[in-house]
């Protein structure tokens, strides 16, 4: 691990992306303290953690959850009082607490339930609920989400989304899921080998990559940040940098969405065509940059917002397309994909 | 046929008689063997949960010590502490050899091994990252142990239960160290063998139901702590 200097915006999340082995979770640990770093410090709020008396007022400021839910064999409540009770907080004080967070996390019918007879999804959300009762400052994710089911997962993210914007926490999560970090994250790492290859919005990482191994990392799509502005026939319109970009999708208007696009998705032509034509979308836009990438050319243009487009060598020659040079850009409605941001 | 038939017979008329001998026997069976196991619960408990959450050098070497002396004769055991008891030996101003403590004891080194060795393993085999969410939940490091001893209840109290197991059914060493004196520091295991000895079947039999009841009722006992808190 080298990491020279990580800021920990307040109230921010930051999802950490890459590949096993990148030293994600070395990372969360070392911030929760719960390894040693051969050299450094942490700062929290100014202070330092050295003494064992500030690391533990330090850990109660935290929270971490893993992905194994990691619950003790007792009740659900009992699991989720935990933390309180570590924290010397009165009995009925700690009730209420309890009460009001298995509420929060869906599973106040469960209360009484052994943590052994727990479903996944209800051992996770136990898990994410003792964690969030102790009201951190700081929560420490570990994949939390990588063991469920798809549907179990949905329904747990967003759960998590609202419960993250509702109490401002801020919020480090490790995944290996692309979707996830752009759906929960202000900001999104991308570590390999122990390093920060790449820190910024997920706009910024997805859209210029740092080096080969982000691009290579987070996939080739477009990242846009849109808001839904009304729905026609099947398809929604979603305004991104006062460009109007027409998607198939599930979403009502004032929504915030990312839309995805991939590069191979998307046309170039010289002349705006008239009529005739099956893809939605199209945008006068100037060509920023050529790069070859073996049996194409990845275009990055600049429409009013940022697209890329793969096209092949025989295309570049008979469009003349060169840098600076001005191109209308085209793709279906169906080729967005929308990821619906609940804010 | 009839040497067991009337064994038997003579053995419950000993038994629902309350006999005063056999009674007196068994409660100082229970006694001696009650504190070994609770001071083996202690030691074994504290000293097997300290190795499996520590890393040290010779680590490796103790743990083996710990295994070895979950199966140690308890004659070794009765030799040794007769040897450090003995009127010239390095105990011997205490003047313990041949009374009840001396069983305590003996019976207490034979019982530590034992739920060390299975409180080591208890503890060992609970997830590796347990213990980091018990203190990113902001424990102290006493807290995290207690709700690491408490997560490991159930083969905790197994092991309690096989040191009790291995102590109450012991004779040589309670023979060696404690003599066998009647009235004094004759257990149960003791005198069945020197009834047997002598050919009075009958009272060897009762000692030995007593001695059966008495292993089944604690754990019963205990089988009933550990599984009291066990929610729906």
């Amino acid at each position: 691990m080298n990491i020279p200097h990580l800021d920990v915006p307040e109230g921010k999340v930051i999802s950490l992306i890459g590949p096993n082995g990148a030293g994600k979770s070395t990372l969360l640990l070392t911030l929760a303290r719960l390894l040693k770093s051969s050299q450094g410090n942490i700062i929290f709020k100014g202070k330092k953690i050295d003494s064992n008396h500030t690391l533990i007022d330090y850990r109660r400021h935290l929270a971490m959850v893993f992905q194994e839910p990691l619950l003790f064999d007792t009740t659900v409540f009992e699991n989720v009082a935990t933390g309180l009770k570590i924290r010397g907080m009165r009995h009925d004080e700690m009730k209420q607490v309890v009460a009001d967070y298995l509420e929060r996390f869906g599973i106040g019918h469960l209360a009484g339930r052994s943590a052994r007879k727990l479903s996944g999804g209800e051992a996770q959300r136990t898990s994410l609920a003792r964690a969030f009762a102790t009201k951190p400052e700081i929560v420490f994710l570990d994949e939390p989400f990588s063991s469920l089911d798809p549907p179990t997962r949905e329904s747990l993210i967003e759960d998590l989304d609202r419960i993250l914007r509702e109490t401002g926490t801020t919020t480090i999560m490790a995944t290996h899921d692309q979707m996830e970090a752009l759906r929960l994250s202000d900001q999104i790492a991308v570590m390999n080998q122990g390093k920060i290859a790449q820190i910024g919005t997920p706009e910024s990482v997805m859209n210029s990559p740092a080096d080969e191994f982000v691009a290579s990392f987070v996939g080739v799509e477009t990242i846009l940040n849109g808001e839904i502005v009304r729905t026609g026939a099947g398809t929604v319109i979603c305004r991104v940098k006062n460009k109007e970009i027409e998607a198939v999708g599930d979403a009502k208007p004032g929504e915030r969405v990312v839309c995805c696009i991939r590069p191979e998705h998307v046309t170039l032509s010289t002349t705006l065509s008239g009529g005739g034509v099956s893809a939605r979308n199209t945008f006068a836009g100037k060509i920023v940059k050529i790069a070859p990438m073996g049996l194409f050319y990845k275009i990055s243009l600049d429409c009013g917002f940022f697209l890329t487009a793969y096209v092949t060598a025989p295309s570049v020659e008979n469009l003349t397309l060169q840098e600076g040079k001005s191109v209308f850009a085209s793709f279906k409605a169906t080729a967005v994909h929308l990821i619906r941001r609940s804010v | 046929m009839d040497i067991i038939v009337e064994g038997i017979k003579q053995a419950f008329i000993l038994l629902f008689t309350l006999d005063r001998e056999v009674l007196g026997i068994t409660w100082l069976s229970l006694k001696i063997s009650g504190s070994a196991t609770f001071l083996s619960m202690f030691i074994g408990v504290s000293v097997g949960t300290a190795v499996a959450l520590n890393q040290f050098p010779g680590r490796r070497f103790v743990v083996s010590l710990i295994n070895t002396g979950m199966g140690l004769p308890p004659v070794v055991v009765g030799l040794f502490v007769t040897i450090f008891l003995w009127r010239n030996g390095p105990f011997g101003f205490l003047e313990m050899l041949y009374t009840p403590t001396a069983i305590v004891i003996a019976q207490t080194v034979i019982a530590t091994p034992i739920v060390m060795g299975i409180s080591l393993a208890a503890i060992q085999s609970l997830p590796a990252n347990l213990r980091l969410q018990i203190l990113a939940l902001g424990a102290t490091r006493l807290q995290m142990v207690w709700i690491l001893v408490k997560e490991a209840r159930l083969p905790l109290l197994a092991a309690v239960m096989a040191g009790f197991g291995g102590v109450i059914s012991e004779v040589g060493a309670s023979m060696m160290v404690g003599g066998n004196i009647k009235g004094y520091s004759r257990v149960l295991t003791t005198a069945t063998v020197m009834e047997t000895g002598k050919g009075n079947f009958a009272i060897a039999m009762a000692l030995s139901i007593i001695l059966l009841l008495l292993a089944f009722t604690v754990n019963v006992v205990l089988t009933q702590i550990q599984q009291r808190d066990r929610p729906r």
